[in-house]
């Protein structure tokens, strides 16, 4: 187990170099090889950049929330094109803060992704002390409705994914 | 069809180009043209995959692959140099 | 171009994909370049600009695909990547702008005082 650990110290990262590396090629044995040796080579050479690592403890969860993301981001994309075409001259931007409750780093820049990604909002700031998520909304008219829905759609199934 | 909608598409993404430009030319703040760059960035990728498209290649996606690389790193080195006055701590 | 073989169905949704996209592009260019405030103007391009180049490699990937007979997963590639970058970057100019103050007195309410 030690001597694995030692040679694969992110099976994860080093599967999906491998992965990546026959997708950007064609299948064959040689491109297998060589795409093992360069994996195995990354992994071990860039092991003091990483940060501690986080755990996913639910991968099937957090596919069925990538895929109800892509659908928000669908939807989204039509709210933010009607109000630029639209409504561009009555619109009320502003700024809010949301209180975060993930500590988790990888799980708190998946968050602050989700909401860059979907309805009119862009995560400006992350404050690291105060716990806080910084976050511009292009037409702010609800701040706290819109809190709720944050932490309902999106953390609290960060929260179960990352087991946080 | 797909020769006229192509067409159509490369059009488009022309005149997104031009707006761009646009921005980028009248800023007013570095971080607005940092922001035009950026958009630009996406919107010449799209163009390289339309002409692979409308030339049928279909060899044409390392280098869209590549200018989304050199743009991500470029954004992102533009802003750190911003924020901290250097691009590596 | 050699589409005389492509069913017309196929032909219908990948001109389909490839003119959403580009729709979905110009209104993000269209956000950047009338908003009156960085921060409105950012809304743009992070989301329209993005969804519109997924859309157009979805249907690059289905002609691709179609003609050579394979899957083509380069295009795949290219879209993961950009919809994991595109919130990093946003991220990034904005807290550059907040950091240099741009939009302070503007029209985005609750500017904070840092």
């Amino acid at each position: 187990m030690t001597w694995l650990q030692r040679w694969l110290p992110h099976p994860l990262f080093t599967g999906f170099l491998v992965l990546l590396w026959l997708l950007m090629n064609q299948f064959s044995f040689a491109h297998l090889l060589l795409g093992s040796v360069l994996a195995v080579v990354i992994s071990l050479v860039t092991q003091p950049f990483w940060p501690e690592r986080s755990r996913v403890k639910y991968p099937g969860k957090l596919l069925v929330y990538l895929g109800r993301l892509l659908l928000d981001i669908l939807k989204s994309n039509l709210v933010v094109a009607r109000r630029i075409l639209f409504q561009s001259d009555d619109l009320k931007p502003g700024f809010f803060t949301y209180p975060l409750s993930l500590t988790d780093d990888f799980a708190v820049t998946m968050l602050a992704s989700t909401i860059s990604l979907t309805p009119g909002t862009v995560s400006a700031h992350y404050d690291r002390e105060g716990r806080t998520l910084l976050i511009h909304c292009l037409h702010l008219d609800d701040e706290e409705a819109l809190i709720q829905d944050i932490h309902r759609r999106y953390e609290l199934p960060l929260q179960e994914i990352f087991d946080d | 069809m797909i020769e006229w909608a192509v067409n159509l598409a490369i059009t488009l993404f022309a005149v997104s180009i031009l707006l761009n430009l646009y921005r980028l030319a009248i800023g007013p703040d570095i971080v607005d043209r940092i922001l035009a760059l950026d958009t630009l960035m996406i919107n010449s990728i799209a163009l390289i995959v339309l002409f692979d498209i409308r030339l049928s290649l279909g060899i044409l996606f390392e280098a869209a692959m590549l200018i989304a690389l050199m743009g991500f790193v470029g954004t992102v080195a533009m802003t750190k140099y911003l924020l901290r006055g250097d691009v590596i701590e | 171009m050699t589409v005389s073989t492509m069913p017309f169905l196929l032909e219908l949704v990948v001109s389909l994909f490839l003119i959403a996209g580009a729709l979905f592009a110009l209104i993000g260019s269209i956000g950047l370049a009338r908003l009156r405030d960085f921060f409105m103007r950012l809304h743009g391009p992070t989301k329209a600009s993005t969804l519109g180049l997924g859309c157009l490699l979805v249907g690059s990937l289905l002609y691709f695909s179609f003609q050579r007979g394979t899957v083509s997963v380069h295009e795949a590639i290219v879209t993961v990547f950009l919809f994991a970058t595109a919130p990093v970057s946003a991220h990034m100019m904005a807290k550059a702008a907040l950091f240099r103050g741009v939009g302070k007195g503007g029209p985005s309410r609750n500017y904070p005082d840092r």
